[in-house]
């Protein structure tokens, strides 16, 4: 519903547009998680749905600690990795549990 | 009304903290110039991000995408030029993107509009710039002349003249030499030229066993995963790969098979593979966005990859003046293009830019046919220092080639043109 919630010093009357929040209403952190997670789409795939038969696991619908473990075992090297080690130091603890839990809210 | 006035009426609703209105963005125009690693990740990722409110043309003159990565692999043999193609049908199909099969020649950052070959005009309200890289043909003499004749291919943009290259070294007699050389860093492709001389000593040690590869490097060393190239050419391609640093060629004349170099002697090839100095691609240079490197790159903002010169225009992928350690390939490029395409969404819903950009690189490498090294790092933006840096710990190499990496780069490969067309 439009309602005028101030004027500006030009005398503009300006009309904000207060939409429902919906599933898909694009807010700032979700906009940062969505890009954050896009880090791993090279390999894993596109929101973490991997190809078919592919040689490197989907993330999309996996458990978020899950992910966080896995993660967390690359980084101090208690499962073994070409390359997983290495990209795993790149992320905070922090961010490593905002992407799990975007992926786990993905479908597969 | 006024879509600006609603911009700063979302902008508005953002500072008191709400959610911002889907609508803001809607109907908002962005042209995306190049259907690359960057240019087409960019126009899928501001369509997913905006929840498809954003109108996308993406301006590309192929008809179909042809990846560089792995296109060393056709020249080598063991791959085809279908196994790394795909269509840009399915950006339309999947994600409603416009596309526009035609050739950016100009840009009026004024009037916010590019005109196209065809001479039409599209208007944008951002505009993302992925033209990859120029080769400057005037840095080697008589490199023009040759290219135009077709006798020397540079094959660094991947397409016919990847199959000419290929058609030359299927020409050359077994005995011949192969010599590819090496612009000074920064270049596309960091590992490149040395996966490039891997492959032809494949396709030479099967084929042509008698032949050699001559790499002329301008560089000190080898510029990317020295140790793993040089340990690969040592024990694998011990008869065939010869490596020369500090060599950087001045003229070439395909028709003595001669190559000329700044401090260097002669050197004679059959096969002349000159790579030249590389620029950002013509369509920035002609909109003054290289502003940086006496002219060849692009300055951006790293935390957006809005260019430093122009408000509202994104430079992505090769054309950009890189960060510290941040390589010229196609997995980067997408990842420049997934926070540019952020922060578009982001300036046009009227909120706040990403405080912490990432970004990650993967450059797989082919010894041969199956076995595969790589390079990867994590870079994290410092909002104090307002660039990217590795972040400390993260990244390193292949403990050396195996087929297992193999298989996680055809899957890489794969996986990364469904994420940019698919």
């Amino acid at each position: 519903m439009p309602i005028n919630i101030f004027r500006t010093g030009s005398g503009f009357g300006l009309t904000l547009f207060i939409m429902s929040a919906s599933a898909n209403a694009t807010d700032t952190q979700t906009l940062y998680t969505q890009s954050l997670a896009a880090t791993c789409a090279n390999c894993h795939g596109t929101q973490g749905k991997s190809l078919k038969d592919p040689s490197v696991p989907g993330l999309a619908g996996r458990p978020s600690a899950y992910i966080i473990e896995q993660m967390q075992a690359f980084k101090t090297g208690t499962r073994e990795a070409t390359i997983m080690h290495q990209i795993a130091k790149g992320y905070t603890d922090e961010q490593v549990k905002q992407m799990a839990e975007y992926f786990a809210s993905q479908k597969p | 009304m006024d879509r600006r006035l609603f911009l700063q009426a979302s902008a508005a609703l953002a500072l008191i903290g709400s959610s911002i209105p889907a609508r803001a963005m809607r109907g908002a125009k962005v042209v995306v110039i190049g259907g690359g690693y960057g240019g087409a990740t960019a126009a899928k990722y501001i369509r997913m991000l905006s929840n498809q409110q954003i109108d996308v043309t993406l301006v590309e003159p192929n008809k179909e995408f042809i990846s560089c990565p792995l296109s060393n692999l056709v020249i080598g043999g063991s791959r085809k030029i279908a196994d790394i193609s795909r269509p840009y049908a399915t950006l339309t199909k999947n994600h409603g993107i416009t596309i526009a099969q035609d050739y950016a020649t100009a840009i009026d950052t004024s009037a916010r509009t590019v005109t196209l070959a065809s001479g039409n005009t599209l208007s944008y309200d951002k505009l993302v710039v992925s033209p990859g890289i120029d080769l400057n043909m005037t840095s080697i003499d008589g490199l023009s002349d040759a290219y135009a004749s077709g006798q020397i291919v540079q094959a660094w943009k991947a397409g016919p003249e990847t199959l000419a290259l290929r058609k030359q070294l299927e020409a050359m007699p077994d005995g011949g030499v192969y010599a590819i050389t090496i612009p000074e860093a920064p270049f596309r492709c960091p590992p490149g030229p040395y996966e490039r001389a891997c492959q032809v000593a494949w396709y030479f040690s099967k084929f042509k066993p008698k032949s050699k590869v001559l790499v002329l490097d301008a560089n000190q060393d080898v510029v990317s995963k020295p140790g793993l190239f040089k340990k690969a050419w040592a024990e694998q391609y011990k008869d065939i790969i010869e490596y020369r640093n500090q060599h950087k060629a001045i003229a070439v004349s395909p028709k003595d098979g001669l190559i000329k170099f700044d401090v260097q002697g002669d050197v004679k090839a059959d096969v002349i593979n000159a790579l030249p100095a590389m620029r950002a691609g013509v369509i920035a240079q002609r909109t003054g966005l290289t502003n940086m490197a006496n002219g060849r790159w692009c300055g951006v903002n790293y935390q957006s990859f809005e260019s430093a010169v122009v408000k509202d225009v994104f430079v992505i992928g090769d054309s950009i003046q890189v960060a510290p350690l941040m390589p010229k390939s196609g997995h980067m490029a997408n990842n420049h293009a997934k926070v540019a395409a952020a922060a578009i969404v982001a300036q046009l819903g009227g909120m706040e830019p990403n405080p912490q950009p990432m970004l990650t690189n993967t450059c797989y490498s082919f010894i041969d046919d199956k076995n595969v090294v790589h390079v990867a790092s994590v870079h994290e933006y410092l909002n104090t220092e307002r660039t990217f840096k590795v972040v400390a710990g993260s990244g390193g190499v292949s403990a050396g080639p195996t087929e297992r990496e193999g298989s996680y780069a055809n899957n890489w490969a794969r996986t990364i043109w469904s994420d940019m067309l698919e």
